[in-house]
């Protein structure tokens, strides 16, 4: 594998013992009793949680702990039953997703929704905020927006080569295979400079090699200042680049911490494994062995 | 059989007031199922309330013949956000079924006789196109009396003044949503049409969107009534729901997401209907076909029935559609 270095890792994010709900020197995100229900189903039940600034956090849990409908909630897909959250210190319950996304949080989706008759470079483009071309009149002369589209399209080629999509430029989405659409999913969502970025499981079916480079791309943008939160179900990729771990089951927060010492916590243990206690977390999760060394 | 006659009647159908009021009403269409994914199937609602705009606003209100286009198009921006605004929050196919009903609201209230003083009810209104007092449509006619054109192409000064009208505003229309739609606006519109989810995680009011997809398509529609009344008399028998297919039709033959598709399908529907408008009955007259001449006639709506299944079957595309835009198969 070409890139084996350890991360630089930002650690003393939290004020005082890193229990579930704990406070955050730097939060971008603070959420109070949030609680979602489907009919008899408590699928998210979250007291506290703040999500530091400026890092990496990994959202791990078992299938159907809540994660993605935790993401919904955030991002405005969903209205919780009860709770309010905040963005930057912003309130953000009642706001419509898309206000939500304008104010620089902005998701992706664990069932990839690429725009499948628009080409690969529409898609990108379609992310970039602030189009001048998308209010009705200035759309009607070019003159208004032919500038600003070409610097659009320069960006979006940049990014669509970090993924190596560059190729598929003019090609339908339609025509992406389902990892090439995850990940041109995830470009998409660059495309707006977010401030935080929500990624649910953006590496699902990428192949091990790419995967590798997109993990010091997304590195790479904590280096930029941004903000990520993604779910995972690979162990190996989340002590690999997460800064700071939420563990989730049954819909609430049963752990948070560090990734090294968080999987190590009985909760997270008994939610991911009940029998088989006596292997590694890792060993049972992980698709790739990229970080195989720096396990130990 | 004259076949002479029957082919002279068929090339009329390529310029013909109507043909350029279909054309208006499939751009209407492409812009709302074609570009934004929009199924409306109200369109005739549109264009009857831009003709009845039209006509009511000259006989009843006096307005000159253009205030009384206008009146017609604004009327069609007000029935797009009343019909818009709680319905497109809706899925696709509920705001099918609104539209459906909405239009059949609209002509309704234009046969009802409740308001026969304004509408005429199923008489409908007449005599709006050329005013006595200089104010109509034909009164501004800068073509002088006479007879224009060869063949089949042959007009008289007022139907050419409707077909040159018709060709700017036409024109005009076709350029609106050729810039639209090569413009990052379109671009919005065509995401919405692949994924609401998605454009709206990327920021974008796609509410807000949709809202001007149906207020654009709308007016073209309403722009196609207009066309359609300043060539002749308006009744609400027009209006009914085989003509929002017929325009569905138009649409489909030529290519939902295109630009000229809509303009050349309602063409060649036209063609096609005057080609078998006059086929049919002459094989009746001369016993080939068993029906009487009425059947006859009848059996071109058939024909057209059948045509429109086998395009969505076969080439659901259109005949200027991308061959990867397959819009219904996703
Ligand atoms: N729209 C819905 N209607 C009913 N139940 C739902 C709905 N969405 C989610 N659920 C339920 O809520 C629970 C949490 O689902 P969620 O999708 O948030 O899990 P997850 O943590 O993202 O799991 P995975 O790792 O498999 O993606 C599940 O039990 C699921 O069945
Ligand atoms: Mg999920």
């Amino acid at each position: 594998m070409s890139n084996n270095e350890k991360p630089q890792k930002t650690t003393d994010l939290h004020i005082g013992d890193a229990v579930p709900g704990c406070k955050k020197k730097d939060p971008m995100l603070v959420i109070d009793h949030v609680k979602k229900t489907f009919g008899g189903l408590t699928a998210v039940d979250v007291e506290h949680l703040e999500i530091p600034s400026g890092v990496i956090t990994a959202l791990i849990g078992p299938n159907g702990a809540g994660k993605t409908t935790l993401f919904n909630l955030l991002t405005g897909f969903d209205t919780p039953d009860t709770g309010t959250w905040s963005f930057m210190g912003t309130s953000l319950s009642g706001v419509p997703s898309f206000k939500v996304a304008q104010m620089g949080q902005v998701r992706t989706f664990q069932l990839t929704k690429a725009l499948s008759l628009l080409t690969v470079i529409e898609n990108m483009k379609l992310g970039a905020k602030g189009q001048s071309g998308e209010s009705i009149f200035r759309a009607l002369f070019p003159g208004f927006w032919k500038k600003q589209d070409a610097d659009i399209e320069v960006k979006a080629m940049e990014l669509l080569k970090r993924f190596k999509l560059d190729t598929k430029k003019d090609d339908f989405a339609a025509s992406l295979s389902g990892g090439q659409r995850k990940l041109l999913e995830m470009a998409r969502a660059l495309m707006t400079d977010p401030t935080l970025v929500m990624l649910d499981e953006p590496m699902a079916g990428v192949n091990p090699a790419l995967t590798q480079s997109l993990l010091d791309h997304v590195i790479s943008l904590k280096g930029e200042g941004m903000t990520v939160l993604f779910v995972e179900h690979d162990m190996h990729m989340v002590r690999h680049i997460a800064d700071w771990v939420v563990v989730m089951a049954e819909g609430k927060v049963v752990a948070e911490g560090p990734p090294d010492t968080v999987m190590k916590e009985q909760a997270v243990i008994d939610a991911y494994l009940g029998a088989h206690q006596e292997t590694d977390l890792g060993e049972v999760t992980g698709r790739i062995n990229i970080i195989k060394g720096e396990d130990k | 059989m004259d076949w002479g006659s029957i082919l002279n009647n068929t090339l009329a159908g390529f310029l013909t007031p109507t043909t350029i009021a279909f054309a208006l009403a499939a751009l209407g269409l492409a812009m709302h199922f074609g570009f934004a994914g929009l199924l409306n199937f109200g369109i005739a609602g549109f264009m009857a309330i831009g003709g009845y705009g039209y006509a009511i606003s000259v006989l009843t209100f006096g307005l000159p013949w253009w205030a009384g286009m206008l009146v017609g198009v604004l009327g069609s921006v007000v029935f797009a956000l009343i019909l818009g605004i709680p319905t497109l929050r809706l899925r696709g196919d509920y705001l099918a079924i609104a539209t459906i009903a909405a239009a059949e609201i609209a002509r309704l209230l234009f046969l009802t006789t409740a308001f026969t003083d304004v509408t005429g009810s199923a008489d409908g209104l007449f005599g709006f196109n050329s005013r006595p007092d200089g104010s109509g449509f034909q009164n501004s006619n800068p073509i002088p009396q006479g007879t224009y054109g060869f063949g089949p192409f042959t007009y008289n000064e007022q139907t050419l003044w409707v077909l040159v009208f018709g060709l700017i505003v036409l024109t005009v229309a076709v350029w609106f949503l050729w810039a639209l739609m090569r413009s990052p606006w379109g671009r919005v519109i065509k995401g919405i049409r692949e994924d609401e989810e998605a454009v709206r995680s990327l920021g974008k009011n796609v509410f807000a969107y949709k809202l001007q997809a149906l207020v654009i398509g709308g007016v073209f529609g309403a722009l196609g009534g207009i066309i359609y009344t300043a060539a002749q008399n308006i009744s609400p028998g027009v209006y009914v729901t085989s003509l929002t297919f017929f325009i569905w039709t138009s649409l489909l033959l030529g290519g939902a997401a295109t630009i000229f598709g809509p303009v050349i399908g309602a063409v060649i529907f036209w063609v096609i209907q005057a080609f078998l408008s006059n086929l049919l009955p002459a094989l009746s007259t001369s016993g080939i076909l068993p029906v009487s001449t009425t059947q006859a006639s009848t059996l071109r709506f058939v024909l057209v029935g059948i045509g429109l299944m086998l395009l969505v079957i076969y080439r659901p595309q259109g005949i200027f559609g991308d061959k990867r835009e397959l819009t219904f198969v996703k």
